[in-house]
């Protein structure tokens, strides 16, 4: 245990780039160890981690969640122990939990750190946006909760279904999807490469529309235009993230792009379309359907 | 912090006024004040654990629990020291920023410190991961402050260069080159930010709300002591500042070394909120009601005015903390919007109040 908090120390702040090998090194810590027998206090941090959690079975194991897990709706009347990459070690302490669940990137160090003085086992599930991914957060956390064979039923079944949605989704000529993350007073903030709407998007059967930048970032207007895209993906969220169809197609450029003229407009809920959890089958079906009625 | 009555009594005022007396009483009022605060924030928290009882358990030569221990000494404790330590500095800076501009509306932003500590924040957060392995393995997580301490060094002292012309620092100079620097930085951040990923951005802004979360004893004992020696300085700069208050040469004419106290008050300030802002981010509006509000309360005397900043300082932010950590408990609300949002609409009403008596 000591070894995987060791590890856990010293995980964000060079996410990128130590990805890969972490992924190992929990993997075979977490393969190795029976992290916490019947720990039955459990703070799960990141939607994905708690919905994995209550997938497996284990949502009455759990005493708190982060502010990113929604999803289900039980996980909500749970105490919330604040953002996943601002957690105060006090508040993380006071809900006494005797293992933690946390997605990579939670954070502050510092945080981590104090959890690693008061001896709270601590397991880092490293984040990913395709298949394999979603079955290395299961295996991981099933390991972790002692439900091995409850998480290879469920990493089976994930995966089965998953494959199942990526084939019907595939098609002879895949969309060409634009993800808006938010439009500010019609500033267009889109998805760029090596992001979690690329990766669903993919599986789903479509291409990113917008290429030549990492991550999320503002773009501009005539980039969007001579990206043309099929299809506009946003996420199902009230506020000021959402724009309705009507905004859309008033705007001075998204309005002129074939999604818009097709009424190719498609929305889901956040969490599903970018969480990388149990869900994702049924978000990469929902995705594909949605792309195929709008083309066909 | 213990800084009282250093300077003796002023020969220009050998008869001690009313206004003196209830200064002094002030000063021991605020001392007591802090004390009382600061042992009631050991033992606030979101965690049930209590102070008396691990007192208790103590003088009893019982074990304390693992957590209850990991509780006081390595969350709360050096939460405190840095949460006095931080709120002393920025509330001395500001009333030493103020006396010497004599200006109300100064505070330790105009000498490039939190413009500098900002640009040097964004840059470790957005281009830490650039560096060698092997040095960001070894800085770890003290890469921003450090960085954001060396930012607001850089800035400062850039300042100081560009506003002192054949021995004179002339303030109006450093006022608007502030402002033109505090422009330029804003502007690098401005590129730093648009390169910026998603996480970053949500570091960024949890970093810009100031917190005293991420204390440990490390920064405790690396910002510490520079911030005390910064505010040690503080007693020999009270004469100066208040014959400051004439003028420039009036002060000069009294015998004042009026350059060599810019350069004091100028490093003072830079090191006290250099360090301040490199462990909490942006903590406002601290600098600039505390200073007021003692003016209000025991008149302009710096002598009297320094040590009260520093006390009332650090008891405002360790009782904002405490609010700040237990009111959305287990989660923590930033502790920068506790500050402005209590401290914004106090401060107005005390405005109010007061009016006949402020003469901006």
């Amino acid at each position: 245990m000591a070894h995987l908090a060791e590890n856990a120390t010293f995980i964000p702040g060079k996410v990128g780039r130590l990805r890969g090998a972490i992924a190992t090194i929990l993997v075979l810590f977490t393969g190795s160890t029976a992290v916490a027998d019947g720990a039955d206090r459990v703070l799960a941090l990141g939607g994905a981690v708690t919905e994995i959690v209550y997938a497996l079975g284990q949502g009455d194991r759990l005493v708190a969640r982060d502010s990113t897990s929604s999803y289900p709706p039980e996980a909500s009347t749970l105490p919330d122990v604040g953002y996943v990459r601002a957690l105060s070690p006090e508040g993380v302490l006071s809900v006494n939990p005797d293992l933690i669940l946390a997605i990579e990137g939670s954070g502050p160090p510092e945080a981590i750190g104090v959890l690693h003085e008061a001896e709270i086992p601590l397991v880092i599930v490293p984040e990913g946006y395709d298949a394999e991914a979603i079955l290395r957060k299961i295996t991981i956390v099933a390991e972790a909760l002692d439900v091995p064979e409850k998480g290879a039923l469920l990493a089976a079944q994930v995966d089965v279904s998953l494959a199942e949605a990526v084939a019907s989704g595939r098609t002879e000529a895949p969309p060409r999807v634009l993800f808006i993350l938010s439009m500010e007073g019609g500033r267009i903030m889109a998805s760029g490469s090596g992001t979690a709407a690329e990766g669903i998007i993919g599986l789903a059967g479509g291409v990113n529309a917008m290429q030549g930048f990492d991550g999320y970032s503002q773009v501009s207007d005539e980039a969007v235009l001579v990206a043309d895209p099929d299809v506009i993906l946003m996420m199902d969220r009230s506020g000021d993230h959402a724009a309705n169809d009507a905004e859309i197609r008033a705007h001075p450029v998204l309005g002129r792009t074939r999604a818009a003229e097709t009424g190719a407009i498609v929305r889901q809920p956040g969490l599903l379309l970018l969480g990388f959890g149990p869900r994702t089958p049924a978000a990469v079906k929902a995705l594909s359907d949605a792309f195929q009625r709008t083309q066909g | 912090m213990a800084v009282v009555e250093a300077t003796g009594p002023d020969p220009a005022h050998q008869t001690m006024g009313d206004r003196q007396a209830l200064a002094r009483r002030t000063l021991l009022g605020l001392a007591a004040l802090l004390a009382v605060t600061a042992i009631v924030s050991l033992g606030i928290g979101a965690s049930g654990t209590s102070l008396w009882t691990a007192l208790a358990q103590t003088i009893r030569g019982e074990e304390i629990g693992t957590r209850e221990a990991v509780v006081l000494f390595d969350i709360r404790l050096p939460r405190l020291a840095l949460g006095v330590a931080v709120g002393a500095a920025l509330a001395v800076s500001g009333a030493v920023m103020q006396g010497l501009f004599r200006n109300p509306l100064a505070d330790p932003g105009l000498v490039g410190v939190g413009a500098g500590a900002g640009l040097g924040a964004i840059t470790a957060i957005v281009l830490g991961s650039l560096l060698p392995f092997a040095l960001q393995d070894a800085l770890s997580y003290y890469l921003v402050p450090l960085a954001a301490f060396f930012g607001g060094w850089a800035t400062t002292l850039l300042l100081y260069r560009l506003s002192t012309h054949r021995g004179r620092t002339s303030v109006a100079v450093m006022l608007l080159g502030g402002i033109a620097l505090g422009a330029l930085a804003g502007a690098i951040s401005g590129i730093l930010i648009y390169m910026a990923d998603d996480a970053q951005l949500r570091d960024l802004t949890f970093w810009g709300l100031g917190s005293l979360a991420g204390a440990t004893w490390d920064k405790v004992f690396i910002a510490g002591p520079l911030i005390l020696l910064a505010l040690a300085t503080t007693p020999f700069l009270a004469r100066s500042l208040n014959a400051l208050a004439l003028g420039e040469s009036p002060a000069n004419h009294l015998g004042i070394p009026v350059q060599r106290m810019k350069n004091i008050s100028i490093l003072t300030v830079a090191a006290a909120t250099g360090a301040a802002v490199a462990v909490s981010g942006g903590i406002g509006f601290v600098g600039i009601v505390v200073p007021h509000l003692l003016r209000i309360l025991i008149g302009p005397d710096h002598r009297y005015l320094l040590p009260c900043a520093a006390l009332l300082g650090a008891t405002l932010l360790i009782a904002a903390d405490m609010i700040s950590r237990t009111i959305i408990a287990p989660a923590e609300l930033p502790i920068g919007i506790v500050t402005a949002t209590l401290g914004g609409p106090f401060f107005l009403w005390i405005l109010l109040r007061n009016r006949s008596l402020l003469d901006l």
